[in-house]
């Protein structure tokens, strides 16, 4: 009892809201994109790209940058751009060149690693960046600033392009014959990805990161069947889900991402029962 | 000026050419009925036409005061989209994104226009339901009420009576010659009912074996006699005149 008196007096400290409010607001950058990503089938993207980061973060740490996000951000926007040519290229088996990319970042990353740093704990690095932080207050103070930010960006570009994100989604050849550039849509929406993805590994990780993206938008689908509904949906399953799932790794002391996917994958689960009720009753 | 030319056509994927030297054009208020084998390379031209994959070679040209972008089209169904979440009206309004410009949101100009095409397609009790759940002669209703938005001068449909049964099928090429003889809109539409093309069209191009069969008006096409290798169950008692 006393323990959980003691983190729940974290909360006192500006820091810690701003954190949780940092964390809210990247998982519903998250599951927005993800209702477009699911439904393209672009999904892949999500997961390729987390492994490039992990790459990218391992030679960040390897050259001993003072900022790695000035390192990881670009790379991971190039290999979006990357990934969604390949994705979009019917000649290449597009799904083995990705798993290649991913994995072969994966090992590369733990090798530099192990081979190159200095740090005296190199399993809780990689832990870390793999799982993300096991304790929100590792979060510095620029990361909460720019997370800030780049979310409050990609809220703004969603609404401005939420009818084009539709249409380009829903039928992308309809879409580019009336004059909408759906290159530059799947351009886009690739680019978030990746900053989303940069932002998003400081707080569950690089392999848990795909949760944020996908799951709310499926737990939304299995009840709602119009767009807007799904994506006001997977916007309030994510949030909630955020927020829950970051009071209950404070006041129980339980890594951070996992205890929000996990969260998530509790939501699916009602939404999916809930849904096969609706369903048998319609 | 003819609505829609092209010029020595040829079209394929990635350098593999499917058809060649195709050359006709379309002038506004005609009825163009496209006939072919599955495969011969009708959708293809439909998207070269469309300017979403590029020509081999020669020329696609647009007149008559028609903008590329406002060509009001009916894709072939595909598997994809039958199970995403949108509703009817979502989708009807979709249609009008050509008018918006760089305008993020809809005007209430443009929910009127997707109001009126939903109502003259007899969908407007269907404007809250879910695309999926729909019939297939509703979705393609849904479909067609789309690219009316996008238009007001030319449509190009893609097998649009597919999978409907015979009498959805009359009711949409009837609504469809409406469209062409009431509202003047031009119509291009491909489909394998060799019926409604005696019946309809004003002119027919028909495809096959990597070139064009035929281009001209229907009755020149009735008296060459290539429609007899479709279904010519009736035994020939199709009228062209
Ligand atoms: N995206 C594509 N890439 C490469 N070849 C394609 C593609 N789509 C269709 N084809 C090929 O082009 C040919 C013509 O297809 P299509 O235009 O769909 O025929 P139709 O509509 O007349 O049935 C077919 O042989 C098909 O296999
Ligand atoms: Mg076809």
């Amino acid at each position: 009892m006393g323990v959980i008196i003691e983190r729940l007096s974290y909360f006192q400290y500006p820091f810690v809201r701003y954190a949780l409010i940092v964390g809210v607001l990247v998982a519903l950058s998250a599951s927005l994109l993800g209702v477009p990503l699911v439904l393209k089938r672009y999904s892949f993207i999500g997961d390729g790209l987390s492994h490039v980061a992990f790459g990218a973060i391992a030679i960040a740490t390897v050259l001993n940058l003072s900022n790695n996000l000035l390192l990881v951000a670009p790379v991971t926007i190039l290999f979006a751009v990357l990934l969604l040519r390949i994705g979009q290229n019917a000649k290449i088996k597009g799904d083995a060149a990705i798993a290649m990319l991913a994995v072969g970042s994966l090992a590369v990353g733990y090798l530099l690693m192990n081979a190159f740093s200095v740090s005296s704990n190199l399993s809780g690095d990689v832990c870390t960046t793999l799982f993300g932080s096991t304790s929100i207050l590792t979060l510095d103070r620029f990361d909460v600033y720019l997370c800030l930010w780049m979310s409050a960006a990609v809220l703004v570009l969603f609404l401005l392009f939420y009818n084009k994100i539709f249409a380009v989604t829903f039928d992308e050849d309809f879409a580019r014959a009336t004059g909408i550039r759906a290159n530059f849509y799947n351009l886009l929406i690739a680019v978030v990805t990746a900053v989303i993805i940069v932002l998003a590994m400081k707080l569950v990780g690089s392999l848990l990161i795909s949760a944020l993206v996908v799951f709310p938008a499926l737990t939304a689908m299995r009840i709602f069947t119009s767009f807007k509904s799904v994506m006001i949906c997977a916007a309030f399953v994510a949030v909630s889900c955020a927020a829950l799932g970051m009071l209950a790794a404070i006041v129980a002391g339980t890594p951070v991402g996992a205890t929000i996917v996990t969260a998530n994958i509790a939501a699916f689960g009602v939404f999916s029962l809930l849904g096969l009720l609706f369903r048998k009753k319609a | 000026m003819p609505l829609l030319t092209c010029q020595s056509l040829s079209l394929g994927y990635e350098g593999k050419t499917i058809i060649e030297n195709l050359s006709f054009s379309v002038n506004s208020g005609d009825y163009l009925y496209i006939i072919g084998e599955n495969g011969s390379g009708k959708s293809t031209l439909f998207k070269t036409v469309l300017r979403l994959i590029p020509p081999v070679s020669g020329r696609v040209i647009t007149g008559d005061g028609l903008s590329d972008r406002e060509i009001g089209y009916l894709p072939q169904q595909t598997m994809v989209q039958r199970d995403f979440p949108a509703s009817v009206s979502e989708i009807v309004l979709s249609g009008c994104l050509n008018r918006c410009g760089i305008r993020p949101f809809y005007s209430k100009r443009e929910r009127e226009i997707a109001h009126l095409n939903m109502k003259k397609l007899g969908i407007c009790d269907l404007a809250k339901r879910s695309y999926r759940e729909l019939s297939g002669g509703q979705q393609q209703r849904v479909l067609l009420a789309r690219a009316l938005c996008a238009t007001k001068k030319l449509l190009m449909l893609d097998e649009p009576a597919a999978g409907l049964d015979p009498k959805g099928k009359a009711d949409l090429y009837q609504f469809i010659e409406r469209l062409n003889s009431e509202d003047g809109i031009t119509i291009i539409m491909i489909s394998h009912d060799i019926e409604p093309a005696a019946k309809y069209a004003s002119h027919i191009l028909h495809i096959g074996g990597g070139g064009p069969l035929f281009f001209g008006t229907k009755k020149d096409y009735g008296a060459s006699g290539l429609w007899k290798i479709y279904g010519c169950r009736e035994g020939g008692d199709i009228s062209w005149a």
